[in-house]
């Protein structure tokens, strides 16, 4: 096996990492601020992504269409808070389950209403087109790399809009104490609209991303949506620094099983079982990570009232 | 006579609802709403098993679609065997499949068993959200490896091409089938209530409520969680071993979390920690589906419309509010179900509060 290879590897875990960290961290503030569940985080994924591809095409700039899919999720995410969300705060999370697995099912088969059933497609754009040539003569694209330098400018700007700005400074106060800040003079449910628009906007701006390397169709946020949650239990739920260590952690765990698992059992059995032995036990590797970082750190590696 | 009809009269009467529905339809010769019948049992059966979880022991699980999943391929596995004449292990110790019924369903509810006491052991490790999203994370695990391990159909799922036979009961007929499934469910109600009407239920129900004074008065919790979690999943698995008879099918989206949320849908529909509760659920989502698909072919959009409505704007269930209309019309005993609005404000924990197993 070449370094070359290694590298790809290594570069897709962290660019699937980078994009996990942005559906994570959305649902972490929500959560953490909140005390929310949201199952529909998925959804908004899908919506930005759709949004993307749609205004893309109509306008014929990516920039555009990830302007679109960034202000779109944005203004969705506002809308859910205000109609539903709002009314879920005081609710167990077995209400807050129910309501949000409604909206997936409203906004799958809207986005099915709207967009028709055939998936949609999206060009990455001329700018970042191209690729970066790897020591083993391959090419690495460029779109991927914006992607991961998108994601770490999104973390540290994430960190310094909540460690040092006044918003950030409510957020946290929010997370202490809901009804003291409520008190001094917050409006409360504005903030909390404004964090559920963060976080709605985050997922957006992955799901524009990501809806330029496969096809946009419905049910696409699913599986990113469970991987987010992996990513919290992993990284201990309500905390950014958690959902950004986990997110790398779960992104290149899963990128190097499913290249590795597969070429090891290659080297173990025949190539027919090889193939489909490695391959289901590659497709388990994350969860078995989370059931180990369970066993060893019940809160996560990095819990949030620590 | 009159305590089991003060106590039980929503159960019976869901039973004979459902019993009711499938004769009149056997009655005029047709079928249809013989399997949608068939259909209800077999959901209500899973929905009992997720309310002993869910319900009476606080534990929201959003991956009893693994459990519904494993029963199916359990059961559809011993019968493809038994069809293709093949074995299931082959070796020392052979394990030839089955085309019997029982074996089935004995086999389903030990893959639950086994599969919940695996879950369990981590995820009762954490109590809250953190369960709620690691039961759905062993849920996909599950799902992902049916789908992509080829051996019994994979992502295409595996055809069944007879349906299990009963002590040598042919039960191709949809009234026999019917008639089996019932009996099933009526098993199911009956040892739902003896559990939760047993000490270890009521020490269940103590733990969901108080769980540190239930330390103090010398229980343990994990003990009592796991075995609740498991017997709550071989009873979902063995309805999913049911289902797959009833289509004749073993398909992998019977794993995948849409079902999960299916079964929670099933539960609060009919009423939180209610006997009865699962019946009522499944048959309103059943009819739900069937009216509204009837209707639109966008019928999950305003499916998902009504269950928001439910759950922002209605609660306590089906099973509650049928409490409440009777207490209306004067029926002073028949109305004296639990109170779930209570037992859930009082069920509410602090967000991302972990429990020490």
């Amino acid at each position: 096996m070449s370094f070359g290879f290694f590298l790809e590897q290594a570069l897709n875990g962290l660019q699937l990492g980078v994009m996990l960290f942005l559906m994570a961290a959305g649902l972490t503030l929500v959560f953490g601020v909140m005390g929310l569940i949201n199952l529909a985080h998925g959804s908004l994924f899908m919506i930005g992504a759709f949004l993307c591809a749609y205004v893309t095409e109509q306008s014929g700039s990516f920039w555009i269409g990830l302007g679109g899919a960034l202000g779109g999720t944005a203004l969705v995410g506002a809308a859910i808070e205000i109609v539903v969300m709002r009314r879920l705060y005081d609710r167990d999370h077995l209400d807050q389950v129910l309501a949000t697995f409604s909206l997936i099912l409203i906004f799958s088969e809207g986005m099915r209403w709207i967009f028709g059933a055939r998936p949609l497609y999206l060009n990455t754009p001329p700018l970042l087109s191209g690729a970066v040539p790897l020591p083993n003569g391959g090419g690495y694209p460029v779109f991927r790399l914006a992607i991961i330098a998108i994601g770490i400018i999104v973390a540290i700007g994430l960190y310094q809009l909540i460690a040092r700005s006044r918003l950030g400074m409510q957020i946290r106060a929010g997370e202490a104490d809901r009804e003291m800040i409520g008190a001094l003079g917050v409006d409360i449910n504005r903030l909390y609209t404004i964090v559920f628009a963060i976080g709605a906007m985050l997922a957006g701006l992955a799901g524009a991303m990501v809806g330029a390397l496969q096809s946009v169709e419905v049910g696409m946020g699913e599986p990113v949506l469970i991987m987010a949650f992996v990513v919290i239990v992993i990284g201990g739920i309500g905390s950014i620094r958690g959902a950004l260590a986990g997110a790398v952690l779960v992104g290149v765990f899963d990128t190097f099983a499913r290249a590795f698992i597969p070429l090891l059992f290659a080297s173990l059995f025949p190539p027919a079982e090889a193939k489909a032995i490695g391959g289901a036990l590659a497709s388990m590797s994350i969860y078995v990570l989370m059931a180990g970082v369970l066993v060893w750190r019940p809160q996560g590696l990095f819990p949030a009232d620590a | 006579m009159r305590d089991l009809l003060d106590d039980h009269w929503q159960t019976l009467l869901a039973l004979v609802l459902l019993a009711g529905f499938a004769l009149s339809e056997a009655a005029g010769g047709g079928s249809f709403y013989i399997s949608l019948s068939t259909r209800v049992a077999i959901l209500a059966i899973a929905g009992i098993g997720l309310n002993i979880a869910l319900g009476y022991g606080g534990m929201v699980s959003f991956g009893h679609a693994a459990f519904f999943g494993l029963g199916g391929y359990a059961a559809g596995v011993a019968v493809h065997h038994a069809f293709e004449g093949s074995n299931f292990l082959d070796g020392p110790i052979a394990v030839s499949g089955s085309g019997e019924l029982l074996t089935g369903l004995v086999a389903a509810g030990v893959t639950g068993l086994a599969a919940a006491l695996f879950i369990g052991v981590f995820s009762l490790r954490t109590s809250g959200i953190y369960f709620i999203m690691i039961t759905l994370a062993f849920a996909q695990m599950l799902y992902y490896f049916a789908i992509s391990f080829p051996t019994y159909g994979g992502e295409d799922g595996l055809p069944l091409y007879s349906r299990a036979t009963l002590l040598g009961l042919d039960l191709s007929g949809d009234m026999t089938y019917f008639t089996v499934c019932y009996l099933v469910l009526v098993t199911a109600v009956i040892l739902s209530a003896l559990i939760t009407g047993s000490r270890f239920g009521a020490v269940l129900n103590g733990l969901r409520e108080n769980e540190t004074r239930m330390i103090a008065i010398g229980f343990h919790p994990f003990r009592y969680r796991l075995t609740a979690f498991m017997v709550s999943a071989a009873m979902t698995a063995v309805a999913g071993a049911l289902y797959v008879h009833l289509d004749g099918f073993v398909s992998p989206s019977n794993m995948s979390w849409h079902r999960s949320g299916d079964l929670i849908v099933i539960v609060i529909l009919g009423g939180v920690a209610r006997t009865p509760g699962p019946i009522f659920g499944a048959a309103a989502l059943i009819a739900m589906e069937t009216v509204l698909g009837d209707f639109t072919e966008r019928w999950q959009f305003f499916l998902g419309l009504v269950l928001l409505g439910i759950v922002l704007f209605a609660r306590g269930g089906l099973s509650g509010l049928l409490d409440r209309a009777a207490a209306a019309l004067g029926l002073g005993p028949l109305g004296k179900q639990p109170d779930s609005e209570k037992d859930r404000a009082r069920d509410r924990r602090q967000p991302g509060e972990v429990r020490d197993a």
